[in-house]
């Protein structure tokens, strides 16, 4: 089980977190004008990167906020939190 | 030694001991230890950590699993050992611990020699040999001989023959550099037979009777010369040590194989943890209190704590030779008879890997799987090394280079009661919630069912009534007079703010701007995929306030679908969220008589149709309660759902039920609910939806703007959400009208040669309806609106074959006059 810092209550344990899945994945503002591959894309196709992650989690029994995270998907460690519509932080090797 | 630095230096410690008393592998030897018996040393060491507030001492406590972040399970047994356990002691108990450090000093664990009939009753590891005499004050024979590759299997020499044990030989593999402990053995009269390999044990029922030894070969594949028999009842055998890097690698680390030593060492931390002592490959007992008090002072400088000086006692054990791994041990040259065991518990032996390997095998993984190496409740702790290395030389590689099997958690098995814990029973193992009338239903004997976490009334049977009759009754009642529900445990979010409407716009696939204040409007929830994921009613309480309504077990996943897109993709919209579903009590009066009844009850409301049509509510007073009037009705009749406060509920439930009296007011449970809303053609969602339904499949195209975007609209025309085929909702009429079709029955078309026989659609919900004197079912069939009057059949388990007629999906009132009344 992680322990995941909310930015707004710190450090908790992963089971009063959901998972978002990738971030920064932005909803098209006109899904119409979009061809069915284009919007098959947005709605199912993700990196699933091996190494470091953005994601999105949500502190669901807790302050009920979602929030970033970067992650490297083989070991879980978590480098960096940040708030939604903040810049994310640099990343290595991607 | 580690505790001690730590709990010294001021950090909060576990000790966690797997065994029943603190000292590992002390209690089993007579090594001195400061000047004093190893054992009285420890006892010291747990009374002076014992002192410490901070340090807890959990003995009969295995670490079973090191998880990510430095989460660790301590799995601690608490009655096994008492006779007589207090009646409500828990038996075991599961640690849960987020670590800042961690120090493993986990030991090792003695390897077998693996040689022909090494499994037989009397031979033994040396070290279990030494325990039983040493910590049990029991001789597991009276004559013995150690088999050994190393030296530390000459320990058991002495403390045979302190326990008055004969000692007939050592068989050691090793050939040259005689080692002190050799000669020691044979300073106290014990035969050593260097460069010798037991080649054959003769037992009986008994247990070890002889055993046949001989010379080896220089490079140690064959036996080149019969020594001759020792007769003996105990074999010591050892093949090495194995540091139990279990812990470590299931942290992340990857354990490295040390060619001097011939086992696997642990390697690069991943987490914040570190290996002292014997699982860190360091074997010298002085040297590793030293290691520890440094282990433990890293681990200490890494939390920002200034770790204090502890000195370490010295020990009175001897440097060691090196051992000589001689991973499988040749046979009698003449009458190789017999096997080679590899793993005791899944009986792998070495023949077994071979002919893996022969076969083609090459991934250690791969050969676990085809011989069973490894697996069982030992998870391979004895054999595992010693089978990864006969593979290697198999295939003529380094052990290093075939690498070990991965470790998983648990390291040893563990209880389900153990991870169930508190989690059990009525009470403990899922939140219970009730709604403020609860008390009521229960005085009155109803059957309750479980919604999500709520406990809802299902029927009230009446005495020596069956369910179909209850529901019968309470669905007849209903529509004939009056019937009244606890509509309570519906989900409610109070949405407020400059944005709310746009945010319904955005969410529900129907216009929402348009929506006056005063008006409720039903509303159908897509996921981004185009599926409906959620239904209900959201009422404009003013100009920025809304109450939304969910299904009663949708209600939670709604609210965060809601508070996900405020906050990660439109945060400019003004939209607060609050779930009001506990703060709400909701009796529901449903039937022609319902206006009558609460025209009786109302203060401040004027309910005639003009002025509170079907889809309003209003303000005022119920029985002096302040309350919020919805006309909606899910049964297809005049009805009203009365909300007050959650802690009124049950005092306006009875003033209704006494109100009622004179029109024979019904209550009525969930079941009897959902035939009053199939026999409308409503849907369930959840029910008769599952994931894969969209809006046109259900024939709601009339809900689904062609206006504005929404949630899921895009998806409405991909091409397989688009195609014609699709199951669709449609009404089930059986030939033989008084047939329930079973839920969730599989439909064909009838009778085909092919097979399977195509299916073609499934029964979502299905009821004897009374109102209507026959069953009704509502069924996804593909292309089904097509198939209007068509014919499908149901084929049971019991063979039966059902026929049933495609409908229209509503079955009663299709014009709605009834509810609008």
């Amino acid at each position: 089980m992680l322990e995941i810092e909310c930015p707004w209550c710190g450090a908790c344990d992963q089971s009063e977190f959901s998972y978002g899945g990738e971030a920064h994945i932005a909803r098209p503002k006109t899904p119409a004008d979009l061809s069915d591959q284009e919007w098959g894309d947005y709605l199912f196709n993700r990196e699933n990167p091996k190494g470091w992650h953005r994601e999105q989690w949500c502190h669901t029994a807790g302050c009920r906020r979602w929030f970033n995270a970067v992650r490297d998907t083989v070991t879980c460690r978590i480098k960096a939190y940040y708030r939604m519509g903040a810049v994310p932080p640099e990343e290595d090797g991607r | 030694m580690a505790a001690l630095t730590a709990a010294r230096s001021g950090a909060r410690v576990i000790v966690a001991d797997e065994q029943s008393e603190f000292g590992g592998g002390l209690l089993g030897t007579g090594i001195e230890v400061g000047g004093m018996v190893a054992r009285k040393w420890v006892q010291k060491m747990v009374e002076a950590l014992a002192k410490w507030p901070e340090v807890m001492m959990l003995s009969r406590s295995t670490v079973t699993g090191y998880h990510d972040h430095n989460f660790l399970v301590i799995n601690e047994r608490r009655t096994h050992h008492l006779s007589n356990p207090a009646s409500l002691m828990s038996r075991e108990r599961m640690w849960r611990v987020r670590a800042k450090q961690v120090v493993l000093a986990t030991g090792a664990i003695e390897r077998p020699l693996v040689f022909t009939d090494n499994d037989r009753p009397g031979v033994m590891l040396a070290s279990a040999v030494s325990v039983y005499m040493k910590r049990y004050a029991a001789v597991p024979g009276r004559s013995l001989v150690v088999f050994t590759n190393n030296d530390s299997a000459y320990r058991v020499v002495h403390d045979a023959i302190d326990a008055g044990v004969v000692v007939k030989g050592v068989v050691d593999l090793r050939d040259d550099g005689v080692s002190a402990a050799a000669d020691a053995a044979r300073c106290a009269g014990v035969p050593v037979y260097l460069g010798h390999a037991v080649t054959a044990v003769k037992s009986n029922f008994r247990g070890v009777k002889r055993i046949n030894i001989g010379r080896l070969s220089a490079d140690g594949r064959s036996v080149v010369a019969h020594k001759g028999a020792i007769e003996c009842d105990v074999l010591a055998m050892s093949g090495g040590w194995n540091p139990t890097v279990h812990l470590h690698a299931q942290s992340g680390g990857r354990p490295v194989f040390d060619e001097t030593n011939a086992c696997f060492f642990p390697g690069v931390s991943v987490q914040a943890e570190r290996s002292t002592g014997a699982c860190a490959g360091e074997f010298d007992l002085s040297l590793c209190l030293v290691r520890a008090v440094e282990a433990a002072s890293e681990a200490l400088r890494q939390v920002g704590i200034d770790p204090v000086t502890v000195d370490t006692p010295g020990t009175a054990q001897h440097s060691e030779a090196p051992l000589r791994a001689l991973w499988s041990i040749p046979g009698d040259p003449v009458m190789p008879r017999g096997k080679k065991f590899v793993d005791y518990q899944n009986d792998t032996t070495e023949a077994d890997i071979r002919l893996a390997a022969r076969e083609g095998y090459r991934s250690i993984e791969h050969v676990k799987r085809y011989t069973a190496l490894g697996f069982g409740t030992d998870q391979g702790k004895l054999g595992n090394v010693n089978g990864m290395a006969i593979l290697a030389d198999a295939l003529g590689q380094s052990p290093g280079a075939i690498g070990t099997t991965t470790y998983r958690p648990n390291y040893t098995p563990v209880t389900f009661g153990a991870i169930a814990g508190r989690a059990v029973g009525e009470v403990l193992f899922d939140p219970i919630r009730r709604t403020p009338m609860h008390e009521w239903h229960v005085e009155k004997g109803a059957a309750f069912e479980d919604v999500g976490q709520w406990k809802r009334p299902w029927y009230y049977p009446l005495p020596g009534e069956d369910r179909e009759k209850a529901v019968s009754r309470e669905c007849l009642a209903t529509r004939q007079s009056v019937g009244i529900l606890d509509a309570s445990t519906l989900g409610k979010i109070e949405i407020t703010g400059r944005d709310a409407a746009e945010l319904l716009d955005r969410i529900y696939t129907n216009a929402w701007k348009s929506l006056s204040v005063g008006r409720c409007r039903y509303g159908l929830m897509l996921g981004e995929d185009g599926m409906v994921m959620d239904d209900g009613v959201t009422s404009r309480l003013s100009e920025h306030r809304y109450l939304m309504t969910t299904t009663t077990g949708g209600a939670a996943h709604v609210l965060n679908w809601l508070e996900r897109w405020l906050q990660t993709e439109w945060p400019e919209l003004e939209v607060f969220l609050t779930s009001v579903t506990d703060r709400w009590s909701v009796t529901s009066i449903a039937g022609p008589k319902s206006r009558e009844l609460l025209e009786s009850l109302s203060e401040g409301i004027d309910l005639s149709p003009e002025t509170l049509p079907f889809m309003s509510f209003c303000e005022g007073h119920v029985a002096g309660i302040a309350a919020r009037v919805f006309r909606i009705s899910f049964s297809g009749e005049v009805a009203y759902e009365i909300n007050v406060s959650a802690d009124q509920g049950l005092s306006l439930w009875r003033t209704v039920m006494e109100a009622g009296k004179p029109f024979g007011i019904t209550p009525y449970g969930t079941d009897a609910m959902h035939v009053l809303r199939a026999e409308k053609g409503y849907v369930i969602v959840g029910q008769d939806t599952d994931g894969s339904v969209t809006p046109i499949d259900l024939g709601m195209d009339w809900i689904v703007s062609k206006k504005k975007d929404f949630i899921g609209k895009r998806s409405l025309s991909r091409a397989d959400t688009a195609r014609a085929n699709r199951k669709q909702l449609v009404g089930l009429k059986t030939e033989n009208s008084t047939v329930v079709l079973p839920e969730g029955a599989q439909l064909v078309n009838g009778f085909s040669s092919s097979r399977p026989v195509p299916m073609v659609g499934h029964v979502t919900s299905s009821y004897f309806s009374a109102t209507l004197g026959y069953s009704i079912a509502l069924a996804l069939i593909k292309g089904g609106r097509a198939r209007l009057g068509g014919t499908v059949y149901a084929p049971l388990l019991d063979g039966q074959l059902i026929k049933a007629t495609i409908t229209e999906p509503v079955f009663y009132d299709s014009d709605n006059v009834r509810q609008r009344d």
